[in-house]
């Protein structure tokens, strides 16, 4: 019997992050992930956790900074102008090694855009946006059960490297309802309040502080030194893909989150007029799955990487696969969803009838 | 004749040991000074974390022996909250100065206050952004000449100064708010006692409470210590007059 149950999928991913033992959750309303902190404020004080709603971004991401600093499982969400506002945040965040987890339900830009399904803060999440040379995790998921499940390893990613993992989605996963299986639920009288953490000496014998500044150079050269170490660890052990009909492929197309989705079934509409493609579907952004692609070289004729951004996860294409082998592209921006046949032919203008 | 000596001033057992990087006659000093016997005095070490500002007192978290963090230009009340609200039990302070809590972070202190939740904010008013030398603050009065006010503050260029104390005060959310000086022994008297009250409101579990010092910043002013001090009763206390606010019922 299965245990599945009929869920939106900004709530089953606020259900996803307390099975996974968040019991903090610091929040200012924007669409469209709004139903991931009204679900937080029902269900928080059921499980013995705080919801605060903040008077804006900028003191929700420093509210998750103090508890993030007191050791507990911590997260926000937020839509893109609201994780603008807390890019400071997350390099203080980063900057003085503590986890937390934030959600980002991507909407059309630049600016005010609009709350229709969008990949344009994709170099924000993955590149940067705060000040500093830091990294965190991005996890992308193209389907609420993923998403569901990703909760647990956003969680454990933070802690375990004591980062920032972001989880980014758009409005159409956080909208639109599929079932759902919780299928794991981490005990949280079982998560230790880490010896950093600063919760009150109480007969510690040394004060825990935590801070970003260092002010002398050398000190934080070392400093950046030990978190480019950390970050050359996390891109060694936890980037992730999937590789979809790419046992025979001739062409791959490369696309994440809910892009990859719709790419899917182009893949299956390619295959049945003959047509060999795959799809590469990185669900780490970063670390980027760039050894995993570069497997391809020498037996792919050439990708299309689709975004609903204009050149940002191509970029990164780019940057992995350089000039060893044909890249083409296809994107839409401002909310615009392509649907698998408008992806199709883009990709037979560029590829012909990948023969 | 030795077993007769009586200690009559030490160093608290709070304080971390070292010497502190502020300027001659600078009142951050004697702030630190009144948190760490109060630290002491109310059995609080074990329990207290500091939330420290961007501002001179940027390393205030390595003068004391309690758990610390150092909080963004301004959002020390945000992480405060975040704190506190994963244990309450815990005693939550936020040290800022008045670019910090008054321009920058205005909106995190107003809704802290207004939150009620029990943390306590030591708010240092010495009237310009004395770490980036000098230039005008919220709090800078009326004429007075700063790098970025160069003729002297005007209502027409610059607008008003802010009384944070009365503004804050007119909340719900605050158990406690006064605005104390630090010029003398008997104002710092004052103020140990006013901070002491304020403590007490988020030990008691009553609400948020702020402490304001009329502070001074000689090197800014470009005044001596002692005229520094004359200046703080002479120009800033007639604007910023001192006094208890808000005092809810069982703050003592
Ligand atoms: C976001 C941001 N903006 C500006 C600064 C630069 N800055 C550092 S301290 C400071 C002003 C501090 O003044 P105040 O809060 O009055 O503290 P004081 O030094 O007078 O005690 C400013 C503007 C900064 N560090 N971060
Ligand atoms: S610059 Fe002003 S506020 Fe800063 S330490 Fe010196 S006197 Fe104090
Ligand atoms: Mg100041």
């Amino acid at each position: 019997m299965s245990n599945k149950v009929l869920m939106k999928g900004a709530e089953a991913l606020a259900e996803g992050a307390i099975q996974a033992g968040c019991r903090y959750y610091f929040g200012y309303p924007i669409t469209p992930q709004n139903e991931t902190p009204e679900y937080m404020s029902r269900r928080l004080p059921e499980v013995g956790g705080r919801f605060v709603q903040a008077e804006s971004e900028v003191a929700s991401i420093n509210m998750v900074y103090g508890a993030a600093c007191a050791g507990v499982r911590v997260m926000t969400s937020s839509s893109s102008p609201g994780i603008s506002l807390m890019q400071e945040g997350i390099s203080y965040i980063s900057g003085s090694d503590v986890p937390c987890v934030i959600m980002n339900a991507m909407r059309g830009g630049p600016g005010l855009g609009n709350i229709a399904p969008a990949q344009a803060d994709y170099f924000q999440a993955v590149k940067g946006g705060g000040n500093g040379d830091y990294k965190r995790i991005v996890l992308a998921p193209s389907s609420i059960q993923e998403g569901v499940d990703l909760f647990i390893d956003a969680f454990e990613l933070a802690d375990k490297y004591r980062m920032v993992v972001m989880v980014i989605v758009d409005g159409l996963i956080g909208q639109m309802m599929e079932p759902v299986e919780f299928k794991t639920r981490v005990d949280v009288s079982t998560l230790k309040t880490p010896e950093w953490a600063t919760v009150g000496r109480h007969g510690r014998d040394h004060a825990n502080i935590i801070t970003s500044l260092t002010l002398d150079a050398p000190g934080l050269e070392q400093w950046n030194l030990k978190l480019q170490a950390k970050y050359a660890q996390v891109e060694l052990a936890e980037s992730r893909i999937e590789e979809y009909q790419m046992d025979d492929a001739d062409y791959a197309i490369i696309a994440y989150g809910t892009m990859a989705r719709i790419a899917k079934t182009t893949v299956r509409i390619a295959r049945a007029q003959g047509i060999k493609l795959g799809l590469l579907r990185p669900i780490t952004v970063w670390p980027f799955p760039a050894k995993q692609i570069q497997a391809y070289i020498g037996k792919l004729k050439g990708t299309l990487t689709v975004e609903l951004a204009y050149r940002q996860l191509f970029e990164d294409v780019q940057l992995t696969l350089c000039d060893k082998m044909p890249l083409g592209w296809y994107g839409r921006g401002g909310g615009i969803v392509p649907g698998p046949q408008e992806i199709l032919t883009a990709f037979e203008e560029q590829f012909g009838k990948g023969r | 004749m030795a077993e007769q000596m009586k200690v009559i001033y030490e160093r608290p057992k709070s304080w971390a040991n070292k010497v502190t990087h502020y300027c001659p006659g600078c009142t951050h000093g004697v702030a630190h000074r009144l948190i760490a016997e109060l630290v002491d005095e109310m059995d609080l070490l074990d329990k207290t974390i500091g939330v420290w500002p961007v501002g001179c007192s940027v390393l205030g978290y390595d003068y004391f022996d309690f758990d610390s963090v150092e909080a963004a230009h301004g959002r020390a009340p945000a992480m405060a909250t975040g704190i506190k609200v994963t244990n309450p039990d815990n005693f939550v302070f936020t040290y800022q100065g008045d670019g910090d809590l008054a321009s920058i972070g205005m909106a995190e202190i107003v809704h802290a206050a207004a939150r009620g939740w029990p943390i306590t904010a030591i708010f240092i008013n010495n009237g310009n952004y004395g770490m980036t030398g000098g230039q005008m603050a919220p709090t800078t009065l009326l004429g007075q000449k700063t790098t970025t006010s160069p003729l002297g503050r005007t209502p027409q260029d610059n607008g008003f100064p802010i009384r944070v104390a009365e503004m804050l005060a007119q909340l719900d959310g605050p158990a406690y708010i006064a605005r104390v000086s630090l010029d003398s022994p008997v104002n710092i008297r004052k103020a140990k006692s006013a901070m002491r009250k304020a403590f007490n409101a988020q030990i008691r579990g009553i609400g948020f409470s702020l402490v304001e010092c009329l502070s001074t910043c000689p090197t800014n002013w470009r005044l001596t210590p002692v005229e520094s001090m004359e200046r703080v009763r002479k120009e800033v206390m007639p604007y910023f007059p001192l006094g208890e606010f808000k005092v809810v019922e069982g703050v003592l």
